[in-house]
């Protein structure tokens, strides 16, 4: 279907088109230079089509053709995205760096998996087996994973193997089954497939409630604020809270199989944080290259805009996709508000009424129906994959009462708001412990969180009445509840991310020294002046925060737990203490 | 040869429509009046309907004037030729020399592909213990100084400019006090930077749309530099006048407005700028620092707001001083591990003691008891403050670290510091209590 150029503002591109247009098509713009735009339909007045233009528009002018597909914009999915970067669009910009040198290209499309690639094909099934979409044909080696190679997800029907290839080295595009549907016409699956990225994607028997926590290794998250795998979380904050760094130590962390990191509307740098460390660190888990189970899908703020909501939905399909093989994937978006942006400059220009400020009405159903990509689904194979979203939101001025924050808020299952102040005070994570919230349980008992969670807010009230007061004006039980909530904050809260053994705390590890912090909490401090409850304390803090500082297992830290044992046991009252009191 | 179009249908604020046929987006073209020419370029195609921006402003111009198009967008000549020369917001010298002459390069390249950036492990040394010590200076950062109208912003960027390390300096100014002009001007060339600098400069007294080119011929002419692999360091100020102009712009197209004015597309408009600050693989680097004054001293304005979420930190000029709460430079622990092993240590802890100092500062105030630990802090606050906060204080990175050592070995005991032992043992003054 062909068309031609009428308007162009911005990256909005109106179309006359002679024949029918669907909605959400993807279009290509051609330029006079041969150059040509992908661009999707996005609303439809009789013979007019108005496109988003994924690209830089300079350069068209009226009554330059366009032409429009019957296709919605869609991935490639296969063996290969495992290691990738890619830009919103799939287009592998290793493989563009490479032609093109230092910039990207306008109308520079490329494939996203390479069809000539060879694989190690491995059939799972047999002549005569009858199957659905979803299953499992064979498989091939990616990485540390085996890649299941499955009947298309958007077949429908029973499908019955005809041919499938043997055991060997097989090109991507070559056909490796040939199956018959029941009216008896032959379809051919190759290891390549698309699927449309605005349509969830999840062939399953059934949804689960997520049931196992998701360690990030992160002590405030982990013990008192929870994610589960197949749960949603989100992370709104101010810029300098943390956001992005936080995200960065969850991708590296995370008790998951694959990452997959969105970087939607964000600096490029940080994206080359991620490319240039990730191949050389390696995975806790496995020991491998932590790039080995990382895609990275980035559309960073100085690329097209309206790609800027593509990557998103790439993104999130590709997470899907690995979650059809039974894996567990974690997508960390970053950062959704971004996205929202896009939607709101795309809408002003299409002249739409806007809602709060000026975001489009439809705002809330896009976020909620995104994250309700989520989840833990049971396969047909009766394996359990998940897919667990985090995104980050950049409340305009920090302030959570925005649109992006409350339609966010109102669909995830756990909340990490960062902190001005906790950021300003140098206090990391800056996740703030009071207002963040979680609907998840942990690896942590929910009695013992409950009653961390009671001291916190016990020990800020009690901060916030010495602000009138002053620290006379409470008793010296008050006052040793705050400094043993201001303990719980130091000691075991705050992590120093750029050490590696206090950078990341792994499941073990956090039990254990949980139980010693309350051990420390239910001490009776047995003290008549603050200034000697606050010297026992400050003693907790810098043993707890050195021991943070030693590896597990290894004598050094033996001996500091049994240092703090006997400062326990002695309710603090240490000897040399005594004397400086 | 160029057609002329002669049916102009609406002139208002600074765009002009005229009816135009085989025209492409983002295209220069002259007004051509009686009276003057003026430059402009187009912004909006709708049918045989063209919108074009007037750079000069459409003052004077009429429906009797005539359109040509030139057939290319905005282009600036680039060459070494350019060293030592001053321009104006649209490209015209500004030094009474002959117009630049070099190969034309376009405004606005297309976005530097990540996967050919560096990642930035140099540090910009500048002998400001608040930058060096607490919020290093990287090369290819963007960073801007948000402050308020009466702050010395533009003293501290001419500072920072004529003592940071680089092979090129552009400077770019939006908006500017003709005086202001003259100071940089003359800083520049009592430093002995002017020589390896270029200096677009649009004054407050300029048409407004000229204001918006100003980042875009810096960045340009400094891509140049950066890909000749040299490390070159764009200086902006206000960006917060840019900003202003790009409502301007908006508000006469009837773009629906998103927050105080401002265009929806503020964050996509300064992101596609500051972004262009880059470290080329197997090439140079542009590092970008911008100052932005804050209506109000309100961080939460749209313009500060977006700024922050864009560029790699902040420095918050306040009372003359750079502000160690909220300041931030997001790439400092790249280059800070190699300095010293105390680096980060110090850059720490000093500033958890004092925000503590602060609190108790407040108690003070209020009237409260003061506990013999308070008056630690404060006087650990008082001489931190004079020592190492104060802007004239010019050392190098070593010394403000072993100055910042003496200043907790005097005023604490070593476990009261939060500072992990293995360093106290090492860095501890020998003088001090232990």
């Amino acid at each position: 279907m062909r068309g031609r150029i009428v308007a162009v503002f911005g990256n909005l591109v109106v179309a006359e088109c002679e024949g029918p247009v669907m909605q959400n098509a993807v279009a290509r713009c051609h330029r006079a230079d041969g150059a040509q735009l992908l661009s999707e339909v996005i609303r439809v007045h009789d013979n007019r089509a108005d496109l988003q233009v994924f690209e830089e528009t300079r350069g068209l002018k009226v009554g330059d053709p366009v032409e429009v597909s019957t296709d919605l914009l869609s991935v490639q999915l296969g063996p290969g995205l495992l290691g990738q970067i890619f830009d919103g669009l799939q287009n592998p910009l290793p493989e563009l760096a490479e032609r093109h040198g230092y910039f990207l290209p306008t109308g520079g499309s490329t494939p996203g998996l390479r069809e000539d690639r060879v694989w190690q094909f491995e059939p799972a099934g047999r002549v005569g087996d009858v199957m659905q979409a979803g299953d499992t044909l064979g498989y091939v080696p990616e990485g540390i994973f085996k890649h299941h190679i499955m009947v298309p997800f958007g077949w429908r029907g029973r499908f019955t193997v005809q041919y499938i290839a043997y055991a060997g080295k097989r090109q991507a595009d070559e056909v490796i089954a040939e199956m018959t549907d029941e009216s008896g016409a032959t379809r051919n699956v190759t290891m390549l497939q698309r699927w449309p990225v605005k349509v969830p994607l999840n062939v399953s028997r059934e949804r689960l409630l997520p049931s196992s926590p998701l360690v990030t290794r992160v002590r405030m998250i982990d013990s008192l604020l929870p994610v589960m795998r197949g749960g949603t979380y989100c992370i709104p904050g101010p810029f300098g809270a943390g956001k992005t760094v936080l995200q960065q130590i969850t991708s590296r962390n995370a008790d998951v199989d694959v990452v997959v990191v969105a970087a939607c509307g964000e600096r490029a740098g940080e994206v080359v944080e991620t490319i240039q460390e990730f191949p050389r660190l390696s995975d806790p888990r496995t020991g491998r290259s932590l790039m080995e189970r990382t895609v990275i899908v980035c559309n960073t703020s100085a690329m097209p805009v309206a790609a800027r909501e593509a990557s998103v939905y790439t993104a999130v399909t590709l997470g899907e996709y690995y979650r059809q093989m039974g894996l567990h994937v974690l997508l960390l978006a970053d950062s959704t508000s971004r996205w929202a942006q896009a939607m709101r400059e795309l809408s002003g220009r299409l002249e739409e009424i806007p809602g709060e400020e000026a975001f489009p009405a439809y705002l809330e159903s896009r976020i909620a129906a995104f994250y309700e990509r989520a989840g833990a689904v049971r396969l047909r194979t009766g394996h359990v994959g998940t897919l667990t979203i985090g995104g980050t939101v950049s409340p305009a001025g920090g302030n959570f009462e925005e649109p992006v924050t409350q339609a966010t808020l109102k669909v995830v299952g756990a909340f990490h708001g960062l902190s001005t102040a906790r950021a300003h005070a140098r206090r990391y994570p800056a996740i703030d412990p009071l207002d963040s919230w979680s609907r998840y349980a942990g690896i942590i008992e929910a009695k013992k969180v409950a009653q961390v969670q009671r001291l916190l807010r016990r020990g800020n009230e009690i901060r916030q009445m010495t602000a009138v007061v002053g620290e006379e004006g409470v008793s010296v039980h008050d006052y040793a509840t705050m400094l043993k909530a201001e303990f719980v904050d130091a000691a075991y809260l705050q992590q120093n991310a750029f050490d590696d053994v206090d950078g990341s705390t792994n499941a073990e590890r956090q039990e254990l020294v949980f139980d010693r912090l309350l051990a420390v909490l239910d001490m009776e401090l047995e003290v008549t002046e603050k200034e000697q409850a606050r010297a026992v304390m400050v003693k907790f803090t810098d043993l707890f925060r050195n021991w943070n500082y030693v590896a597990m297992g290894t004598p050094e830290f033996e001996a500091m737990a049994g240092e703090i044992n006997d400062l326990v046991a002695l309710g603090g009252r240490d000897p040399v203490l005594e004397d400086v009191a | 040869m160029r057609k002329y179009f002669d049916r102009i249908a609406r002139i208002a604020g600074n765009v002009l429509t005229v009816h135009a046929e085989g025209v492409t987006y983002e295209e220069l073209a002259v007004v051509v009046g009686e009276e003057r020419s003026a430059p402009a370029q187009v912004i909006k195609l709708e049918g045989d309907q063209v919108s074009l921006q007037v750079f000069a402003g459409t003052q004077g111009l009429s429906t009797r004037d005539r359109v040509r198009f030139l057939g290319h967008p905005m282009e600036f000549p680039y060459g070494d030729g350019l060293l030592g020369r001053v321009f104006d917001g649209a490209g015209r010298p500004r030094d009474e020399r002959p117009d630049p002459e070099g190969t034309l390069v376009r405004l606005g390249s297309p976005p530097v592909n990540p996967v050919k950036r560096r990642l930035p492990d140099r540090m910009i040394r500048t002998g400001i213990p608040m930058i060096d010590v607490f919020n290093s200076l990287v090369e290819s950062q963007k960073l801007p100084i948000f402050s308020v109208a009466g702050e010395p912003y533009n003293a501290l960027l001419a500072r920072i400019g004529l003592q940071a390390d680089a092979d090129v300096i552009i400077f770019g100014g939006m908006g500017l006090r003709h005086d202001d002009y003259l100071e940089f001007r003359a800083a520049f060339e009592k430093g002995g930077v002017l020589t390896h600098s270029v200096m677009f400069v649009h004054t407050a007294s300029d048409p407004v749309v000229e204001c918006l080119l100003v980042p875009d011929l810096c960045l340009a002419v400094g891509e140049q530099f950066a890909l000749a692999g040299k490390r070159v360091l764009v200086l902006l100020t206000d960006m917060t006048a840019f900003s202003d102009a790009l409502k301007e712009i908006a508000i006469t197209m009837e773009q629906i407005p998103s927050n105080r004015g401002y265009p929806g597309d503020l964050y996509t408009q300064l992101a596609r700028r500051y972004e262009k600050a880059v470290d080329f693989e197997g090439a140079g680097s542009m590092t970008v620092l911008a100052c932005v004054t804050m209506p109000g001293d309100d961080v939460t304005h749209p313009v500060p707001d977006n700024t922050g979420y864009i560029t790699e930190g902040q420095f918050y000029l306040r009372n003359g001083r750079i502000e160690p709460f909220g300041s931030l430079s997001r790439l400092r622990q790249h280059v800070n591990g190699d300095t010293r092993d105390d680096h980060r240590a110090i850059m720490d802890g000093c500033i958890q003691l004092y925000a503590d100092c602060m609190a108790s500062r407040e108690k003070r105030d209020m009237g409260f008891e003061v506990t013999p630990w308070d008056e630690k802090l404060l006087r650990y606050g008082e001489m931190f403050e004079g020592r190492i906060m104060d802007l004239a204080v010019d050392i190098s990175l070593e010394d403000a670290l072993d100055r910042c050592w003496l200043l907790l070995g005097e005023c604490f005991d070593p476990a009261e510091t939060g500072l992990r032992r293995a360093l106290i043992d090492e860095h501890w003054p020998s003088g001090a209590a232990r």
